[in-house]
């Protein structure tokens, strides 16, 4: 028998460790790249950012043109479109949640419902702004308003609520269905007591994640709801609003001379809000996960 | 009682249905106000080399090639940053440090695309024209940085699902054979993953090519048809960016107003092409090993 090739074993090994050291590093170097940008941008934010806020800055109204002032209607824009945004999206999305977890049957319907999600959620953003113009900015004539821009946010939100309800309601254990109905309760009954209360945690994350997009996004209110400036607050759903994604957009693009300080500071507001939007959903998720029972 | 379980149950099947309400609404309203471009301008026109609305000059092909070299240029980067971090978060980071890398992960996918946009105006594309000497530094490459950054979120997490949904019994036969981590990686979990990993490049392909607030601010807006590699570095417009910063000023029931929206059309349909086609690729298997237990 010709043992020799077995002698070879030892130098074989050096070389494939050689390699897996190399493509270790590899990996390791392209999560650095991944993430330093992300970091470096927070942080670079934050650090312009600070100077600029004031509790002036963030209560007044703008005043020169916006180059000096507060952010006041950008902020209360923003937070007017994030509650009309939620009270519609928020409602619906559940039901449909609920739907799909527990109603739906197998059958092509509900295989079309699920295609539909998938497709909304792949809509790009200012396409649902060219669907809230046609349909509720000029067909249903509500003009530039929040109410138009809440509703096309709301129905861009909808898929993101939907598939984290679905699969929050889908992760409550058989049993707790079987029990429900076997002490005399209805299927409402029994979702409304049992279930719902047991996938909160997970259907609550789902909407702050879904609405921490709405609040971000620019494109979809560019031609339903945002305005470039507003000398008072809005006074009813029907009127056009400042947002602070809007706001950044034109304060770095179409105003010139505009201080930068200004600028970074409208830019932290925005990212606090998103960035704590984050970490509550975060801390909701992983604290259910530690009270979990089952 | 057994009214309002009626009720109640109604109202959530009507729920569950509205997503396919939503989606026919919107293909309605894109092709009531898109549509009449075809009878308006004719095809040839529409697909000439030249748009130039001033002048009625409504050639769309400089769009799409600007929204085509972006995404692909994006693509390049956010690839191989993405399925590195990806494999790292995976297969290779310590318990603690993955606890750590999600989130920052989600931390990116959080930060809306016109804070990203003010960063690609303020550093980055200064950055362009310093480092790269060009007369601008608002360039297709700056765009596709940026829209890497957008899409690496997308592709990290839907490539790790993949990797996640790799058999552990795969790994340990590759283990048990003699492989190497590496080899463990590349030669077994790499391949039996590959669709969950095709998969993630298409979402990241839909989500760079319908992104449009950070590419309308930094990729100089100039509707150039590719030539050649020169194109990288110069201005592009994207289909996306056109509709955003035009669409504001045209008056409705116009030409150009129509034309618009028939941009709207062609993007809704490549986001429905692409949403669809990976949705049937990734009916996700569950992880093998609990077919194994249970």
């Amino acid at each position: 028998m010709n043992l020799s090739s077995y002698s070879k074993e030892p130098k074989f090994r050096i070389s494939r460790n050689l390699i897996q050291e190399i493509g270790f590093m590899g990996i390791r170097l392209i999560t650095v790249i991944t993430i330093f940008p992300i970091l470096a941008i927070v942080v670079f934010i934050a650090i312009k950012g600070i100077p600029a806020i004031s509790w002036e800055f963030l209560t007044a109204m703008p005043r020169d043109g916006m180059r000096a002032g507060g952010i006041l209607p950008a902020i209360v824009g923003t937070l007017y479109l994030m509650v009309g945004t939620a009270t519609i999206s928020i409602p619906l999305g559940i039901a449909a949640g609920i739907y799909l977890a527990e109603y739906a049957p197998d059958n092509l319907w509900t295989r079309l419902i699920r295609i539909a999600i998938i497709s909304l959620a792949g809509i790009p953003s200012v396409v649902y702004g060219l669907f809230g113009l046609g349909l509720f900015v000029l067909f249903f004539e509500f003009g530039i308003s929040i109410l138009s821009a809440a509703l096309t946010l709301s129905i861009m939100t909808l898929p993101v609520i939907i598939s984290t309800s679905e699969e929050a309601l889908r992760s409550v254990p058989y049993k707790f269905r079987v029990i429900g109905i076997s002490l005399g309760g209805t299927q409402w009954q029994t979702i409304r007591k049992v279930i719902l209360p047991q996938a909160l945690p997970g259907i609550v994350t789902g909407i702050i994640l879904g609405l921490e997009r709405a609040v971000g996004e620019t494109a979809p209110i560019l031609f339903t709801g945002a305005t470039f400036f507003l000398p008072h607050l809005p006074s009813s759903p029907l009127d056009a609003t400042m947002a602070l994604p809007y706001h950044i957009y034109v304060i770095s693009t179409q105003i010139p001379g505009m201080p930068i300080t200004i600028q970074y500071g409208t830019v932290l507001v925005l990212l606090v809000i998103v960035l704590a939007m984050d970490v509550i959903a975060s801390v909701i998720r992983s604290r259910a996960r530690a009270k979990r029972q089952w | 009682m057994r009214k309002s379980e009626k009720l109640i149950t109604n109202t959530i099947r009507i729920a569950g249905s509205s997503t396919i309400l939503f989606i026919l609404l919107i293909f309605v309203f894109l092709m009531k106000e898109g549509l009449p471009t075809i009878q308006e301008i004719s095809i040839g026109d529409l697909l000439s080399k030249r748009w130039y609305p001033i002048e009625e000059l409504y050639g769309i092909l400089p769009l799409i090639s600007g929204s085509l070299i972006v995404t692909i240029f994006s693509m390049v980067i956010a690839f191989p940053l993405g399925i590195g971090t990806a494999i790292y978060i995976g297969e290779i980071a310590p318990p603690g440090l993955k606890e750590i890398l999600k989130p920052l992960v989600e931390v990116l996918a959080g930060i809306p695309s016109v804070v990203l946009g003010f960063i690609g105006i303020l550093v980055l594309s200064p950055m362009m024209r310093t480092g790269l000497k060009l007369p601008t530094g608002l360039t297709a490459l700056t765009g596709s940085i940026l829209l890497a950054l957008i899409s690496i979120p997308t592709i990290v997490s839907i490539a790790e699902d993949a990797l996640y949904a790799v058999p552990n019994s795969y790994r340990e036969a590759a283990y048990a054979l003699g492989a190497t981590h590496w080899q463990i990686i590349w030669y077994v979990v790499l391949p039996a993953g590959r669709s969950g990993i095709l998969n993630a490049v298409m979402l990241g392909v839909g989500r760079s090519l319908g992104e449009t607030m950070a590419v309308m601010m930094v990729t100089g807006n100039a509707p150039t048809l590719f030539s050649g590699l020169n194109s990288f570095i110069s201005p592009v417009r994207t289909m996306t960016a056109t509709i955003a910063s035009e669409m504001g000023e045209v008056a409705s029931g116009s030409s150009h107003y129509h034309v618009l929206f028939f941009i709207g059309i062609l993007l809704f349909l490549f986001s429905l092409i692409i949403n669809i086609t990976s949705s049937t690729l990734s009916a996700r298997p569950k992880r093998g090993k609990d077919q194994v237990i249970s």
